[in-house]
């Protein structure tokens, strides 16, 4: 039992590639932390660096209080598991799981008890004689998790340990590790490039962008009070919706309309002066069919028609898909993510905006509906740094409560 | 892909054609040793008077059973020592970006291209300075020297194969450097290791140009070396027969070798490592 305390990590490759920039955590006894952020973001290369794997160029690393920077992994007491398991394909289960122990020099006995036990954990007990080869997707995750629980660490490492298993077994994983955790009680660092684990999983959820660490924080205050455009569209699925829009007078002028500004957004967005481009973001579940909207808060949004092109029933929602024409929002923040969700070039002319309505809804595919959009979540970026200009601040008069939708 | 009946048949009547080809000097070889002594010129495939006579004479005599204890112990020891060395320097080629790695590839390539005739002259000398002429370790000595490159060559090859990941496994299990390599690493790249066994074990069998300029008594002469020295069993008989009878015998410890670890190498013995 450890906490773990980054300060400053920085890694820089032999050929100037700046891989982790300045990254500061504290990650508390027990605590599971998730890092997670597009491919090449750094998150892997962090986790190495507190697993002992890569040298920390500047920085301290502290583990339980100790300063670890340069002590080899076994003497980190720190396990890991990894994206690909690694298991040892000539060594059967109960070895593979035994291995650790054994380097260290455990008794006997005690190695069988710690191995019975963790097969019993993970439910391998009939799988203990077998090699890594004849077992399945699912079981050499476990076996890969097991190796880990025998050895007792002060903390667990994982590198996308889910990645490579099929989406419903991922879902299944998912609660055994988050159960797992609680039951161990073991601090956790686990690195995901999805960020529903990161959001369903974790204590509180680190979120990386090239090198940096942008933003630590509980899974909800991330969605909520996203600290810039990168993690408001990275953090949340279906994602937010980004319309370029203009600061006028007391509102916001979007493609949805002119969004009354109030309370501390007002004064905060005032500072900026009138006329000034920023970038407008709405979550879906903001939107709601004008007809269904309760008479108490309709006052709160604003009303719109659109042309809906694509409604997905969902059961329990129905994702309506219109699409805003004129210009994209365009950011630094904004091209990465379409890069990493792969939807770059993908969706056309104009602005796709997905909406998230009651399942009672009566809209069609194909013909104008008239929507409702809900002034009091709005989020609105700075263009050039992609700060979230109304970070931590509701757009409503103070002292109104804020009503569900 | 389908084969039309046309390629099947041009396949099949190359590769008979090669077989043939590879195989009569074999079987001519085996006739020959068969031979009686009288009829060995005789210009018949097959012997027309069987006899054993040939494996007796050269049994005879401790000249070759010397050489053949020569061979076996200079060509074991080599092949040893030289998968050993080579097993580590190819997992530091495939594995550690060191600066020299560039030039360490090069200079063993280099080694390898060098025709050994060469080399035969000065080896002499400074064997013969070392007081290593006509010893085991004269012959084992240059042995390792050619079978290392070939060596790292090939296992170099296998431990790129391996993932990576097993290693930081390993490290992450609380293994140093080198229980990481021999537990985890080595076991895995197993067949390569016996490939480069055989490779070497062969090249240090059949080698005979060495064994014939940096020996001269039968203390360390080997086989190859020592059939050249045969004499029939009068002035006046052919040795045509002792040497066709200790060809033959001297292939079958190779066959044998060969045999033994062909069983090794085990294709996807990584199989289950990674991956699901």
């Amino acid at each position: 039992m450890a906490d773990i305390v980054l300060d400053n990590i920085t890694k820089r490759y032999p050929d100037g590639a700046l891989a982790v920039d300045k990254v500061n955590m504290e990650i508390a006894d027990g605590e599971f932390v998730i890092l997670v952020g597009p491919s090449g973001c750094g998150k892997s290369t962090t986790l190495n660096m507190i697993a002992g794997l890569e040298d920390i160029t500047e920085g301290e690393l502290r583990i339980g209080g100790q300063v670890v920077n340069n002590k080899a992994p076994k003497d980190r007491d720190i396990a890991m598991v990894f994206q690909s398991y690694a298991l040892y394909p000539h060594m059967t289960v109960r070895e593979n799981m035994a291995f650790a122990l054994k380097l260290a020099k455990t008794p006997k006995a005690t190695i069988d008890e710690k191995v019975n036990e963790a097969a019993r954990v993970l439910e391998l007990t009939q799988h203990l004689d077998r090699k890594p080869a004849n077992l399945s997707g699912g079981q050499r995750q476990r076996v890969a998790m097991g190796r880990c629980i025998v050895r007792d660490p002060s903390a667990f490492l994982m590198d996308e340990p889910l990645s490579n298993l099929d989406a419903k077994l991922r879902v299944q994983m998912r609660t055994q590790v988050s159960r797992l955790q609680r039951r161990l009680g073991t601090t956790m660092v686990y690195v995901t490039h999805d960020q529903t684990e990161a959001m369903t999983l974790g204590d509180r959820v680190a979120v990386m962008r090239g090198g940096l660490l942008l933003q630590v924080g509980p899974p909800q205050a991330l969605y909520e009070d996203p600290a810039d455009l990168f993690v408001a569209g990275f953090i949340g699925s279906p994602a937010m919706n980004f319309m370029p829009a203009r600061l006028e007078e007391n509102a916001i002028r979007t493609k949805l309309g002119d969004i009354p500004l109030a309370g501390e957004v007002r004064q905060a967005l005032e500072q900026g002066g009138a006329g000034r481009e920023v970038i407008f973001g709405v979550r879906p579940e903001a939107f709601e069919d004008a007809d269904l909207v309760n008479a108490d808060v309709r006052d709160a949004g604003i009303p719109f028609s659109a042309a809906i092109d694509v409604v997905e029933s969902m059961g329990s929602d129905v994702f309506a898909y219109f699409t805003l024409e004129g210009d994209r929002a365009t950011s630094a923040e904004l091209e990465e993510l379409a890069k990493d969700s792969g939807g770059a070039d993908m969706s056309g002319e104009g602005t796709q905006v997905v909406a998230r309505l009651d399942a009672a809804t009566k809209v069609r595919e194909g013909e104008s509906a008239q929507l409702w959009v809900d002034s009091r979540s709005i989020h609105v970026f700075d263009p050039k740094t992609g700060e979230n200009l109304t970070r931590g601040r509701r757009n409503r008069d103070s002292g109104a409560q804020r009503t569900a939708v | 892909m389908a084969s039309t009946t046309r390629e099947k048949v041009g396949w099949g009547t190359a590769n008979t054609l090669i077989v043939v080809l590879a195989l009569v000097p074999v079987l001519w070889i085996m006739s020959l040793s068969f031979k009686d002594p009288t009829t060995i010129s005789d210009a018949t495939f097959w012997p027309k008077k069987w006899t054993l006579e040939n494996y007796r004479g050269i049994f005879d005599t401790s000249e070759f059973t010397r050489a053949l204890l020569n061979s076996i112990g200079i060509a074991l020891i080599s092949t040893l020592i030289a998968v050993v060395l080579a097993s580590m320097a190819a997992y530091a080629v495939a594995r550690l970006d060191f600066p020299g790695k560039g030039l360490l590839i090069g200079m063993s390539l280099l080694i390898a291209m060098f025709p050994a005739i060469s080399l035969v002259t000065p080896l002499f000398n400074i064997e013969r300075a070392l007081h290593l002429f006509d010893t085991w370790p004269g012959l084992i000595i240059p042995y390792i020297t050619f079978g290392l490159p070939l060596g790292i060559y090939t296992l170099s090859a296998f431990f790129r194969e391996i993932p990576w990941e097993l290693e930081k496994a390993a490290k992450m299990d609380g293994a140093t450097p080198f229980q990481a390599f021999t537990k985890v690493i080595a076991p895995l790249a197993a067949p390569g290791m016996f490939t480069t066994a055989i490779l070497v074990f062969i090249f240090c069998w059949n080698d005979f140009l060495f064994a014939i300029s940096l020996t001269s008594t039968t203390r360390a002469r080997t086989v190859p070396a020592a059939m050249g020295f045969f004499t029939g069993s009068s002035q006046f008989t052919a040795v045509t027969g002792s040497i066709a009878a200790a060809a033959v015998i001297i292939t079958i410890p190779i066959i044998l070798f060969v045999l033994f670890f062909q069983r090794r190498i085990v294709a996807g013995l990584t199989s289950g490592a990674v991956k699901g």
